[in-house]
């Protein structure tokens, strides 16, 4: 294992060539470009040997990493907003070929308005698409993220392509410490992929077929059993990884000092970080205060919520997401998890940090004293323009 | 030994599909696949081919074959070459086989960048000069002229304002290591263009003419006999490029009648004689350049 100064892109890069990807198809869009970069030096000065495919679009990308997957290469790609609206056709069709391929997303705004920075509308406008969904909350997550995507997505009972999402800049270009394993290590934890879902010269295959209205639900149903097994699956790569590398992880979601707690927020991806700071100065006030971090947008942590949130007089969701004409998606799942556990207590939504917009800490200690008011609220952080005054 | 059809391979890898009589671009893809073999990982997309050959559970490839996304023929074909490749193997031949509108439409883009990276496959148009799986619309390589169901011929407008686009020569424009038109009417011609671009490296693309009798309105017996006509007549040719040259592969003696080749065809049945005048004049044009550009 050797430390070393690295970016969110750079991690992951580390993460994938560890991971000794076959086939690598990709189209430059900020902020995942580094990623890419990064993985052409490491082609270039023969420390990963893969076919490194300079594709003209994303769709050809992600077109190309299905070819490959189809006749059991390991392919990775990596892409971010518009990018990842553009190769939109070919997220369910790698899901319903369950081909396992690990996609990078740099998570961006989406336009219109232009804008590069980081909120998470484009990965959960997908989240129906049928690809794991996993955030990452800082560089070391995001490299290990990057090793175990192809352990849980090439499982034999999951068969599902993976989604790594690391928000924008604030992840994908901030720099930390991250430990970098040995390849050998890699290796005893991540087995070469193989399949018997691909074309082959002993065994033609026909795949990508039609299926019509007799035995289509068939097949979408096995799909959805592949991705719901993801729950166990992470659990076993978790552990698998933990024997081998020694850092430990926490299945769909992490609990920071919910145990107690009567007020949790619930958040995804780097946000958190501030969240658990929030927390930390709070309950030094006497304040009980928690944070749930979900892991894992898809599958979706049901049962995980609802333990977390049993005992909480009230919660709340921060996302940098909106369902227009609704609310946060993330809150709609969140609802949902808790109604079907018979769990009836206030839970508001705050969106915010849309186009790269800060949240600050202050602004997270507001939504926790909102929280203690145990009324339901759907509101927007940081509104500015005209129409306020601002 | 030169393949023809004492020679041709007798195993059948495109079988039991359901593809209407007289359908010349499963012609296309059967004897394609004969050339080519067993090896073969064919890679089609949405489009009357992967409709009629892959409805679960009739699967009606003997080789490996998988359905594309629609704009994605080329670049799937791309990752099969790729991912085989990277696991070492060798002995195979990655076949892409898109219709006119997957191709010269949708599909174009993908198909110009691995035309670029000169990606190692075969890409095989089959033009039945629109879009016939969704019944008929047009496509940029419908012809001047003809009626279909987006373009329909009346008093104001005698059917497509446009004529094809020129996809032979906007491939080799990239500088393709090999390509080549064909017409299923001259099959001997095409199976020596597959045979040929079987032992090239690179991109290999082959545009073959297969007449679609639903949607020209011919009958289904007459499929070949209108691919042959429609080279005869000098509204097709074959032609190789190869080397940054261009070959003309075959020179009727003199044109058979434009007319009689469009007035058998209910597509263009409504052309009026100023309008067969103005397609007449087009092929003299396109054979002036033809004359003095190709070998």
């Amino acid at each position: 294992m050797a430390k070393k100064f690295l970016s969110g892109n750079e991690a992951f890069a580390y993460g994938i060539r560890l991971a000794r990807p076959q086939v690598i198809s990709a189209y430059p869009i900020t902020p995942q470009t580094i990623v890419v970069e990064k993985l052409s030096e490491f082609v270039e000065d023969g420390s990963l040997k893969a076919e490194f495919i300079h594709v003209e679009s994303e769709h050809s990308a992600l077109s190309c990493a299905m070819g490959a997957s189809s006749v059991g290469a390991r392919a990775f790609t990596a892409t971010s907003s518009q990018g990842l609206l553009y190769m939109a056709e070919g997220l369910p069709y790698a899901a319903g070929g369950r081909f396992p391929i690990v996609m990078m997303n740099a998570n961006r705004s989406t336009a219109l308005p232009w804008n590069i920075y980081g909120d998470q509308r484009d990965s959960i406008s997908q989240l129906d698409s049928g690809w794991i969904q996993a955030y990452a909350e800082n560089a070391q997550e995001a490299l290990d993220l990057a090793l175990m995507s192809f352990y849980i997505a090439e499982h034999k009972k999951v068969s599902t392509p993976f989604m790594a999402n690391l928000d924008g800049f604030v992840l994908t270009h901030t720099y930390e410490v991250a430990d970098v394993p040995s390849q050998q290590q890699a290796d005893e934890f991540l087995p070469a992929f193989e399949t018997e879902n691909k074309m082959s010269l002993d065994t033609p295959k026909n795949l990508g077929f039609s299926a019509g209205p007799d035995t289509n639900t068939y097949f979408k149903y096995k799909e959805h059993i592949g991705i719901l097994n993801v729950k166990e699956v992470v659990r076993e790569a978790e552990e698998r990884f933990e024997k081998v590398f020694g850092r430990h992880y926490t299945g769909l979601t992490e609990s920071y000092r919910t145990e107690d707690a009567d007020y949790i927020l619930i958040t995804l991806g780097s946000i958190s970080g501030l969240v658990r700071e929030v927390v930390d100065k709070l309950r030094n006030q006497g304040r009980k205060a928690g944070l749930l971090r979900i892991r894992y947008l898809r599958p979706f942590p049901n049962e995980e919520i609802a333990d977390a949130l049993k005992n909480a007089k009230a919660a709340a969701v921060l996302e940098k997401d909106i369902s227009f004409g609704n609310e946060g998606t993330v809150y709609t799942n969140v609802n949902s998890a808790l109604q079907k556990a018979g769990i009836s207590i206030p839970v508001s939504d705050y969106i915010g940090g849309l186009g790269g917009k800060n949240i600050s800490a202050e602004e997270i200690e507001g939504i926790f004293s909102s929280i203690a008011k145990e009324k339901t609220v759907v509101e927007f952080l940081g509104i500015g323009g005209e129409d306020s005054g601002g | 030994m030169a393949v023809n059809a004492k020679t041709l391979n007798e195993t059948e890898f495109f079988y039991g599909h359901k593809a209407c009589a007289g359908c010349g671009g499963s012609l296309a893809v059967r004897i394609a696949l004969k050339v080519l073999g067993e090896n073969s990982f064919a890679v089609l997309p949405a489009g009357c081919m992967s409709a009629v050959g892959f409805n679960f559970p009739q699967l009606c490839f003997g080789n490996n074959a998988i359905i594309s996304t629609f704009a994605g023929t080329a670049s799937m074909l791309t990752g099969v070459e790729a991912g085989l490749r990277a696991q070492g193997i060798t002995d195979f031949h990655a076949v892409g086989f898109a219709g006119d509108g997957g191709t010269a439409d949708i599909g174009l883009q993908a198909l110009s960048g691995a035309i670029d990276r000169n990606d190692d496959i075969l890409y095989i148009c089959y033009d039945n000069e629109a879009y016939m799986n969704t019944g008929i619309q047009k496509s940029s390589l419908t012809p001047f002229g003809a009626r279909t169901t987006t373009t329909p011929a009346g008093k104001n407008i005698h059917g497509n304002l446009r004529p094809k686009k020129n996809m032979f020569e906007i491939v080799a424009a990239h500088g393709i290591p090999y390509a080549a038109t064909a017409s299923v009417g001259y099959l001997n011609d095409f199976m020596r263009k597959v045979e040929k671009a079987k032992s090239i490296k690179g991109t290999k693309y082959i545009h073959i003419l297969a007449p679609c009798p639903t949607g020209w309105g011919i009958k289904t017996n007459e499929t070949v006999e209108a691919a042959k006509e429609v080279v005869d007549c000098g509204l097709w040719y074959l032609a190789e490029y190869e080397n940054g040259e261009f070959t003309l592969n075959h020179r009727p003696k003199e044109f058979s009648s434009v007319e009689s080749y469009l007035k058998k065809q209910s597509r263009f049945r409504h052309l009026t004689d100023n309008d067969i005048e103005i397609i007449t004049a087009s092929r003299d044009k396109k054979w002036e350049y033809i004359n003095k550009n190709f070998r």
